[in-house]
């Protein structure tokens, strides 16, 4: 779950990192009451999902609150990226000395936590990495052990820091990985981090992640999911607890484990197709859950064909034909089903299949036949 | 002979008395799998379709002489779990469950360097080595023994292929599921050593897809040790970037973690790649010289 910039920012606060004065605003109105509050020059930057922000327009520095209130009526509502931008933040100014980066990651070839740190802040890091890969201080740490004040020093000698500077990214450091563990992060970065003429040491922007699969102990975490923002076939799947990804084509893709279907998106993709969607309804035949899914995939307008790929494996072939007829009949699709049963009693189950399926389903053998099969029928309309 | 379970392994189940541990208990019985205990802590004492339950699993390997363990305790305590098993001295442990939390399992495996065992898993369908053992969710009788091994990030696409290879008489040693996890126990390249150093497996399946980079490390591998033939299969080519296609671990986020970077540095060590899981069985059987 991605964190918006002024989620991450109150929790890089808690764990004592330092940030600009900034108010979250949803109109131009708010906004311009944000500025009068903050005083000064501001920034008003747009909250999204999505980097490439700046470059997009959504961010403007103003100089009074009827300025961040024009700036606000053009940010909000903007589309970045596929992403609409409802709320903006509206911050105060600084007197930058200098930019740098710093992030935390979990290495998955290392399976560890990897400090990021550069002195060349304010840019792509991977620009970077490319073009001067020397200014990156990189340094795994050991989960058991923790961060330990000799990497911190590491970090910031090798980086060629002194003083206070030195002091206050080491102390920045030491904060950002307790953030980072304590939050279950999968990364938390900030780009840039300053430095100010009055020498302190600041988070200007934030990206933090933080692992899904630890929800379940930050349930304050995932109350600040964004359901709005969401896809709404994306938000029901989630709510009946069905893995669902949306794409852009027209063929609607139903099967069971999350490899398995992968596999069919591309298969329709060789067949010359285009995959509306990723939706693995898990083990088992529970004809409610496959009802349900069935509906969120066809609920997508762009659907026009729909192929059901199962491997029949614990739940045998044909149970999981029978849980799919009484998903039928429970809803009301009239768009072309290409059901492919295989594995265990799959003959047994197509036969059940054939037999007593509607006209607008088609059964198929292999996965290519049935990948051909949706594809030709999306084109030929479908709705 | 078969890698990692096999006729000499004695299990112990983790969470049996749970919803699924109790079913796949069941399977792993019929499968002639020799259960010896299960763990349940609060329920000691007690048994599972004859298996005896203890309340540790310290106890429960000392009073039966088991060696292996597979969990299904639910995620916020399956880290314990896996914590439990390897110090209490068993050599294989397999989580099956889905939902482990990234940073539990970053000190899961930094524990695991240290201990002589090894851990499948997390969010993995388990080991089977057909009619030996079967320490698994996997449908066993999708299985023939023979000498493919199979070791593969996703559940159903191993059955997938497994059957593909079962329909055209070719068995396996073993399948592996090594989980579809970010951060797993044990990687593509420890279970292919185990194939290479397996004087039965003839021929191995390597099914893997979008995130990380485990097949290209896995393809340099191939290329510099392996005398046995490698087929691979890649799933995820038209996963757009950001998303969590199912598994916590299989997401796009650009360079090698992609479909395209991952079959091409497989090819470019040599290795032959399908493009589907039927054509997996097909290259697979002209390897073998297979004809059906």
């Amino acid at each position: 779950m991605d964190l918006y910039e002024y989620q991450g920012k109150e929790l890089l606060r808690e764990h004592g990192l330092q940030t600009l004065e900034g108010i979250v605003a949803t109109s131009p109105q708010e906004a311009r009451e944000a500025a009068e509050k903050i005083g000064g020059t501001v920034a008003v930057k747009a909250q999204v999902l999505t980097g490439g922000r700046g470059k997009a327009g959504g961010i403007k520095v103003v100089d009074s609150p009827e300025e961040a209130e024009e700036a606000a009526e053009q940010i909000l509502g903007m589309d970045i990226k596929g992403h609409t931008v409802r709320r903006v933040l509206v911050e105060g100014g600084a007197e930058i000395e200098s930019e740098m980066y710093l992030s935390i990651m979990v290495d998955r070839g290392e399976k560890k936590p990897l400090i990021l740190f550069s002195t060349e802040g304010g840019v792509d890091i991977e620009e970077v990495a490319e073009t001067n890969p020397d200014a990156i201080v990189r340094v795994y740490v050991d989960p058991l052990v923790g961060l330990l004040p000799y990497q911190v020093r590491e970090v910031v000698f090798y980086s060629g820091l002194e003083g206070d500077a030195a002091k206050g990214v080491g102390k920045v450091l030491q904060n950002l990985y307790t953030a980072f563990k304590e939050a279950d992060a999968s990364l938390v970065e900030i780009n840039p981090l300053v430095l100010t003429k009055g020498g302190d040491v600041l988070a200007l922007d934030s990206k933090v992640t933080i692992d899904n699969s630890s929800l379940f102990r930050h349930p304050d975490v995932s109350e600040q999911q964004d359901v709005e923002a969401a896809d709404p076939q994306e938000h029901r799947a989630q709510e009946a607890d069905l893995q669902y990804v949306k794409l852009e084509g027209d063929v609607g893709i139903l099967g069971n484990g999350a490899g398995l279907v992968m596999s069919t998106l591309d298969v329709v993709a060789q067949a010359g197709g285009e995959p509306a969607n990723f939706c693995d309804v898990g083990g088992g035949a529970d004809a409610e859950k496959i009802a349900e899914a069935l509906d969120i995939v066809t609920s997508n307008e762009q659907v026009r064909s729909v192929l059901f790929n199962i491997f029949g494996g614990i739940t045998r072939g044909d149970e999981v034909a029978r849980g799919l007829l009484s998903a039928l009949e429970s809803s009301e699709i009239d768009l072309p089903i290409v059901v492919r049963l295989d594995g265990t009693n799959a003959e047994e189950g197509r036969r059940i299949l054939e037999e007593n399926t509607p006209e607008n389903v088609h059964t198929e053998e292999t996965m290519l036949d049935a990948a051909r099969r949706a594809v030709e029928l999306a084109r030929d309309g479908g709705r | 002979m078969a890698i990692l379970v096999d006729e000499n392994t004695r299990l112990l189940v983790q969470g049996i008395t749970g919803r699924e541990g109790a079913f796949h208990t069941g399977r792993m019985l019929q499968s002639g799998t020799h259960v010896v205990a299960g763990v349940t802590p609060g329920k000691g004492g007690q048994d599972y379709e004859g298996v005896p339950i203890f309340n540790t699993v310290e106890e429960a390997a000392r009073e039966t002489g088991a060696n292996a363990s597979v969990i299904f305790v639910p995620p916020p305590f399956a880290a314990d779990a896996i914590f439990e098993s390897l110090d209490s001295g068993l050599g294989t442990v397999c989580c099956i469950t889905e939902g482990v939390p990234v940073h539990d399992m970053m000190r899961v495996s930094d524990y695991l360097n240290m201990k002589n065992a090894t851990l499948i898993g997390p969010n993995c369908p388990g080991v089977l080595s057909p009619e030996k053992s079967n320490v698994s969710i996997m449908p066993d009788d999708i299985f023939t023994p023979g000498n493919v091994g199979v070791v593969s990030r996703s559940g159903t696409l191993t059955y997938q292929v497994v059957n593909e290879l079962t329909q055209r008489s070719i068995g396996q040693t073993t399948a592996v599921g090594i989980g579809g996890d970010p951060i797993i126990g044990t990687d593509f390249i420890e279970i292919l050593k185990l194939f290479e150093a397996d004087p039965d497996t003839g021929c191995v399946v390597m099914i893997g897809e979008i995130g990380g980079n485990a097949e290209q490390q896995a393809a340099e591998y191939v290329q510099a040790e392996m005398q046995t033939p490698v087929v691979a299969y890649i799933a995820g080519f038209t996963a757009p970037e950001g998303k969590t296609m199912g598994h916590a671990g299989a997401i796009v986020s650009g360079g090698e973690s992609t479909a395209e970077a991952k079959s091409q540095a497989l090819e470019k060590a040599g290795i032959r790649t399908a493009t589907n899981p039927t054509e997996v069985g097909e290259i697979v059987a002209e390897i073998l010289g297979v004809s059906f």
